[in-house]
């Protein structure tokens, strides 16, 4: 076992995704000399020279739009779109060619790109750097999206990510970054597109991804201490969706709460209520409720703490499930 | 250089030869002029023997009956939409046949004449606009990447090609087609900031056919296309496009260059749009017929044919040949455009990604069986 940073183990997951294949390319902004705004590209320019970490000119359509020829060419791209709010330069590329290829191709052109999103807030920021974009990738038939929780889940779902045959857009919780655990490098890892129970509990069941994961954890302590017995649910990967264990949760507790950063309206929540509804109907005892930020823009860093979810926001909303 | 004389005398067979003038053209490479004269270029010379001539009338004649024959497709039902190529063949031609083997080329969607020296049988291409599939024939094997249809995105996709080129050291360049609309798209400037950056094996081949549907070049460009490049940092040249030897001289100069690692080129193909953008457009909306007429008297097929003509290198049974070829084409891409299956309604559920997910699978099940119940 090996104490990392989440960020320290993404890291040392990309070097290891490097060295078992020689096709790997990481291309993005400052992920060279800098090591990336985050450091999450430390040393490995350093270490794996210019044609395999490469900085690039500062054009996100560029960089994805590049990925995908050296896609047709057999590499493995990797790239870095520095924070979440910059996407939408490449967002054409992304759901316009990205997500189609293997599809018009029948098959003929694989698109094996790792889109890396540092994303979220709580960090302070200025605008256009915390935001939550994950439902509109995850709306777009063609590409898969994960987002990592934990330091564990990101050396290993980083690795799995680089490894599948299909586009997987990565979210990372940029401010969990810092946060430290055990990661065993030896490990088994659990298939990418799972999710997993990391709290069992009777009363309720709180799904959360990304950041939002350790924030349901708190708030199914804290639950515990006023004696409710809260199961959380890392979801891990939102397109696809896996439910069955969340099915199987629900079944029992009989109350859902969906949590996340993003913008309440048609974002996962939404979809996931509605299939939970559906395929767990006679069993809810409430109506599956979401706890997410505000439908406005983000706000001013000043007032972050009042648009993000957070332990209190998430134990409202489970009273109002629980005394429905 | 070589500026189109004026006031030249035309001689038969050259359609419209009773149109004594043409209008200057701007400066631009040119090989062979309007009227069929062979021209040198101090700085594109090109050797190519009669059968090589022959040939590429050929490729010019058989892809103009191919475009016949799918507009009439079109017209009759067969077809959802065509984008015809017609009066761009020299400059299609004249790229793809400059292409080697391990060259790669990636289209935009009316690039029927490169898909003709990829090796790419039309009925792959006509099934995309009947309907079909999203583009019939194999990428990887035909060097020939997709139409793209979003204008600008293909240029990305050949710098990034040329990129695992470069990675691979291998003795290739890619090349992308766009036209002068494209030009003013941020992913077509972006792929030449990169293509420059990098130095990327790379040529950006412009067919400037004057109009992005009814949207005129001026309204795209202050400055000549081929001039733009220099702010990028590589060669613009502009060729005429409808002369399919300059267009072979240019093209396989930048290839070379590209190859020996000296970067990209952009190539501004000078020609016209001789139809209309798709069958669904109507030119006679925004442009004057005695535009098209002007640019008819620069044929791209005519001006080939009065070379060969009247330098004896070949005659009336040669091109009688290629006429018979051309029916004969046309009569293969009629029954396999009339014979060919629907898709198979599964198919759209198949290829969504390469490891298919349970949620995909579970609608394609469902599809069926909704499906099945109405047979019962």
């Amino acid at each position: 076992m090996t104490t990392l940073t989440l960020g320290k183990a993404l890291n040392t997951g990309l070097r290891k995704a490097m060295e078992d294949d020689p096709k790997v390319v990481l291309m993005g902004e400052d992920i060279g000399k800098l090591g990336g705004v985050f450091r999450i590209t430390d040393g490995l320019q350093k270490d794996f020279g210019e044609a395999r970490v490469v900085d690039t000119p500062l054009a996100e359509a560029g960089i994805v739009g590049t990925a995908v020829g050296l896609a047709m060419r057999g590499y493995r791209p990797v790239v870095e779109i520095q924070f979440d709010g910059f996407v939408f330069p490449a967002y054409n590329q992304i759901v316009t060619q990205v997500a189609k290829i293997h599809a018009r191709s029948r098959g003929r052109l694989p698109m094996p790109i790792t889109i890396r999103i540092p994303f979220g807030g709580g960090i302070g920021a200025v605008e256009h750097h915390s935001e939550s974009p994950e439902a509109y990738f995850a709306h777009t038939t063609g590409l898969k999206v994960v987002a990592v929780s934990n330091p564990a889940d990101a050396y290993w779902m980083l690795q799995q990510a680089i490894a599948c045959p299909d586009p997987v857009v990565f979210f990372e919780p940029k401010r969990r970054y810092w946060d430290k655990a055990e990661v065993d490098l030896e490990a088994t890892p659990q298939p990418l597109f799972t999710s997993r129970v990391v709290r069992s509990g009777d009363d309720l069941t709180l799904l959360a991804y990304g950041p939002m994961v350790k924030t349901a954890l708190q708030a199914a302590q804290a639950a515990e201490d006023e004696g409710r017995s809260i199961e959380v649910i890392d979801l891990r990967t939102l397109s696809p969706l896996d439910l069955t264990p969340v099915e199987e949760s629900v079944r029992r507790t009989g109350r859902c709460v969906v949590v996340h950063e993003a913008q309440t309206t048609l974002g996962l929540g939404a979809e996931i209520a509605a299939r939970v509804t559906e395929s767990c109907f006679h069993s809810l005892e409430a109506p599956v409720l979401r706890v997410g930020g505000y439908d406005v823009t983000y706000p001013p860093s000043k007032l972050e703490e009042e648009y993000l979810p957070d332990l209190d926001r998430v134990l409202h909303v489970v009273d109002r499930a629980m005394e429905f | 250089m070589t500026a189109v004389p004026e006031a030249q005398e035309m001689v038969d067979p050259v359609p419209g030869a009773a149109a004594p003038h043409l209008p200057a053209q701007p400066e631009l490479v040119q090989l062979l002029t309007p009227e069929g004269e062979r021209v040198e270029h101090p700085e594109y010379a090109l050797d190519v023997t009669d059968d090589e001539l022959r040939a590429l009338y050929r490729d010019l004649a058989l892809v103009r009956r191919w475009d016949v024959e799918a507009t009439a497709l079109q017209r009759q039902g067969e077809l959802g939409i065509w984008a015809s190529l017609l009066g761009q063949e020299a400059a299609q031609i004249g790229a793809g046949r400059a292409l080697g083997d391990d060259d790669m080329a990636f289209p935009t969607y009316r690039e029927h004449g490169v898909a003709w020296t990829r090796g790419v049988d039309p009925l792959q291409v006509i099934s995309l606009f009947r309907g079909n599939d999203l583009g019939g024939w194999d990428p990887l094997a035909t060097k020939f990447n997709l139409y793209t249809v979003v204008i600008g995105a293909q240029c990305l996709h050949a710098t990034g090609y040329a990129m695992g080129i470069q990675r691979d050291t291998a003795d290739a360049a890619a090349i992308a087609f766009l036209g002068d609309g494209a030009t003013s798209q941020g992913e077509v400037n972006e792929a030449m900031i990169w293509a420059a950056t990098f130095d990327a094996p790379v040529v950006f081949f412009c067919q400037n056919n004057q109009y992005a549907i009814s949207v005129p070049i001026e309204r795209q460009s202050k400055v000549p296309l081929f001039r733009r490049a220099a702010g990028f940092g590589f060669p613009g040249v502009r060729v005429d496009g409808n002369d399919v030897l300059a267009v072979l001289a240019v093209t396989r100069a930048a290839l070379a260059r590209a190859r020996e690692g000296s970067g990209p080129t952009f190539i501004e193909a000078f020609t016209y749009r001789m139809g209309a953008h798709t069958t669904s457009d109507d030119p006679t909306r925004y442009r004057l017929a005695d535009e098209l007429e002007e640019w008819k008297l620069r044929d791209p097929i005519a001006r080939l044919k009065a070379h060969l003509s009247r330098s004896g290198k070949a005659g009336p049974e040669f091109f009688a040949a290629v006429d018979a070829e051309g029916d004969e084409l046309a009569k293969h891409i009629r029954s396999g455009t009339l014979d060919m299956p629907d898709p198979a309604p599964t198919e759209m559920f198949d290829h969504v990604y390469a490891e298919q997910t349970d949620e995909i699978a579970a609608q394609r099940a469902a599809f069926l069986a909704y499906q099945e119940g109405f047979e019962k």
